[in-house]
């Protein structure tokens, strides 16, 4: 438990990341680092497009599962948008 | 002249598509039939039967009407026909007879028209016939009831909208689950026979917090990507670059610097040793001590992967400080760990706890004797994990692991004379040098190389604990490094502090290259890939790098690899895979570097024996 938070806490220390939102499978976000606003955004959206994403591995595969998810975006300074997801 | 009017004038002429037939074709009887199949009725109309339910066919009429017209004959005997000649008066019947002049008359003016003078004549005889257009109209009107329109409504059946998808993993996970309630159905079965107890107490379920201790390795994941993206170059660099200047610099060649890794907790630690992961080849385990024989203090073992730079996989801190380790090659997650105060000790990282599995202490010993180095062998015939250690008192140890303590037996005792152990202890004393280094054999594995504080290498066997196979005045001072060649069963090299690399083949007693670095040597170490590639670090900082099959002189990399000036280089170790080096020094600072491709040329297979050129 307290490596999990460890590890969160560094990985929010570093200056290249924005912010940390965990969620749950329902899309109640439970922590997040940013403002409420933007994480409902993001919460929404994304978990939209995990959905899909999950569904595209497993009709490929039912066996299969999705691990983790990376977008890159082009504005600003080239964000980079990272989920990783435990079913 | 041909006029070409139509007209046949006798002569017989043929148009230039008249088909042509042979003879007996053209005496060949054709029979024409006419029938009354008509060709253009369709014979294959079909129509659904609702009665029966199948498309049957329909049969078409071959009939074709030409001509139709509507005729006013009846036949005279039928019903109507009779009804019709009695109107006329041409029967006679209930009806009056009429005159046949009347008859006559009506006769001829019926012909004109018939049905008034019919009428006419009629009325006067007396006899009152029914008359086409002399009718009355006698109408009627019932009570018409009123309309009554009755309505019934019902509530409507409840509705839902229902929508779902239905792919291929939804199918796969339905069946699993039917799956599982088969087994539960069946596993239930079969408890029902044993269990007979109920428990009459209620279990209410506490409600859990949500824990995130569950996302352990999902965060590690997303660090690591965290981590590759703020590294993006590095790693890069450390998959794809490779050096294209190294084609114009003939034999030279270059490291380029990778990730360097550090940890706070290691300040004022310098690394005493390095080993590679053999499965997970990016994880590495350094040991942190302190060669400084004034300050000695705790130590650890850090565990990192080229994957995270920033912060290690595992961390364990010790009470003394660590001289040495060795990571299983068949059992990775077993580490082996030797210490300044003379304690081994093995970590099992597949257990959670910082402590090791065991601890073993040497039996006799008042002096702090550091064990210098430590080696993993291959299990014994009960299968227990044992590995050898050499320390400063002079002894080389084979301990076993068992059930979890480790049980330390002697193998050889060090002594300047290559001695044996029966002479009792104080004279011993005289004669004992300290061991600092050892390797075992890459192919016999009872073969071994210890070197000695003297100076001194012997080759030994496990199975011979009293004497030396054979002994080495390799150095002038104490041995650092000693290790068997990679690939070549019978050369290994040695690296001592009185700034030399030897490097020698065993069955000869001088060594077959020398190199004088001008600077103490941290450590050498063979390169995985090459039989001729060897690595050597120096205090002064600079990595060098050498390839016998290429220049038996000089290095052909000499790198400076840290910034700050004073720091001195420990350790070296080539990574079994990928081209990578890594480099300890003593300021805990760990990095890693690639090889140029220069560096990294495997030997042509030779054909004749090594030559040696001294």
């Amino acid at each position: 438990m307290a490596e999990v938070e460890d590890t969160l806490k560094r990985i929010e220390a570093r200056e290249d990341v924005v912010g940390i939102i965990i969620v749950n499978l329902d899309g109640v976000y439970l922590r997040s680092t940013l403002d409420d606003a933007l994480t409902a955004q993001y919460t929404k959206h994304l978990d939209r497009l995990t959905v899909m994403a999950r569904s595209v591995v497993r009709n490929i595969d039912p066996e299969d599962d999705l691990t983790s998810l990376r977008l890159r975006i082009e504005k600003n300074d080239k964000h980079e948008i990272m989920r990783t997801t435990i079913w | 002249m041909d006029k070409g009017d139509g007209l046949d004038r006798g002569k017989k002429s043929k148009p230039s598509d008249q088909l042509k037939l042979t003879e007996a074709e053209l005496k060949e009887n054709i029979t024409k039939v006419l029938n009354t199949h008509n060709p253009h009725a369709p014979q294959n109309i079909v129509r659904f039967n609702y009665k029966e339910g199948v498309y049957q066919r329909v049969s078409v009429d071959h009939t074709a009407i030409l001509f139709e017209m509507e005729s006013n004959i009846v036949y005279q005997d039928s019903e109507e026909g009779r009804r019709l000649m009695l109107k006329q008066g041409l029967i006679k019947g209930d009806v009056a007879a009429t005159p046949v002049e009347d008859g006559g008359e009506v006769e001829e003016a019926e012909e004109e028209d018939r049905p008034d003078s019919v009428a006419s004549k009629a009325d006067k005889k007396g006899v009152k016939l029914g008359n086409f257009f002399h009718f009355t109209d006698r109408a009627t009107q019932t009570l018409n009831n009123p309309p009554r329109q009755i309505n019934c409504q019902t509530a409507p059946p409840p509705r839902s909208i229902f929508s779902a998808t239905a792919n291929q993993w939804q199918i796969y996970d339905a069946y699993c689950e039917e799956l599982q309630k088969q087994e539960k159905q069946k596993a239930t079965l079969l408890k029902k026979e044993t269990d007979k107890s109920k428990k009459g107490v209620l279990v209410t379920e506490t409600q859990v917090l949500f824990s995130i201790s569950p996302l352990a390795k999902e965060t590690k994941i997303l660090e690591r990507m965290v981590h590759q993206n703020t590294f993006d170059e590095i790693a890069q660099d450390f998959k794809y670059f490779e050096d294209p200047s190294d084609k114009f610099r003939g034999q030279e060649g270059t490291l380029l610097p990778l990730w360097t890794f550090q940890h706070e907790e290691t300040r004022g630690l310098s690394v005493t040793a390095l080993c590679w992961n053999s499965k997970y080849q990016d994880l590495f385990a350094v040991g942190m001590g302190s060669y400084d024989f004034c300050k000695q203090g705790r130590g650890m073992i850090v565990f990192y992967s080229l994957k995270n730079s920033s912060f290690p996989e595992y961390v364990f801190p010790t009470t003394s400080g660590v001289q040495c380790l060795d990571i299983h090659p068949q059992h990775f997650y077993l580490t082996v760990v030797g210490f300044y105060d003379g304690c081994v000790a093995v970590y099992n990282l597949k257990k959670k706890s910082l402590e090791p599995v065991c601890k073993g202490t040497p039996k006799t010993s008042l002096l702090t004797n550091p064990v210098w180095q430590v080696r993993w062998q291959n299990d014994d015939i009960d299968n227990n994990h044992n590995f050898f250690s050499v320390s400063a008192d002079s002894r080389v140890v084979s301990w076993t692991l068992i059930k979890h303590e480790l049980i330390s037996t002697e193998t050889i005792r060090l002594s300047v004379n290559g001695g044996l152990s029966n002479v009792p202890d104080d004279e011993q004393l005289v004669n004992i040098s300290g061991g600092t280094s050892l390797d075992f054999h890459k192919q016999t594995d009872h073969l071994f190389l210890v070197g000695t504080e003297q100076g001194k290498i012997h080759k030994c066997s496990i199975h011979y604990s009293s004497k030396f196979l054979k002994t080495y005045n390799a150095h002038n001072s104490a041995v650092y490094t000693v290790k068997w060649n990679h690939f070549h069963p019978r050369v290994f090299i040695s690296c001592s502090a009185d700034w030399t690399v030897k490097i020698w083949d065993d069955t000869i007693k001088v060594p077959v290259f020398t190199f004088d670095l001008m600077s103490a040597i941290g450590d050498v170490a063979w390169a995985p890939y090459s039989s001729t590639i060897f690595a050597a670090v120096t205090i002064d900082g600079i990595v060098r790098v050498f390839d016998l099959s290429i220049n038996k002189y000089e290095a052909i990399c000499q790198q400076l690899v840290v910034a700050k000036k004073k720091t001195k280089l420990t350790h070296i170790e080539f990574n079994p895979v990928h081209p990578v080096i890594i480099v300890g020094d003593d300021q805990g600072l760990v990095s890693s570097f690639k090889l140029s491709p220069n560096l990294r040329k495997t030997p042509k297979v030779r054909k004749s024996p090594w030559h040696y050129h001294v």
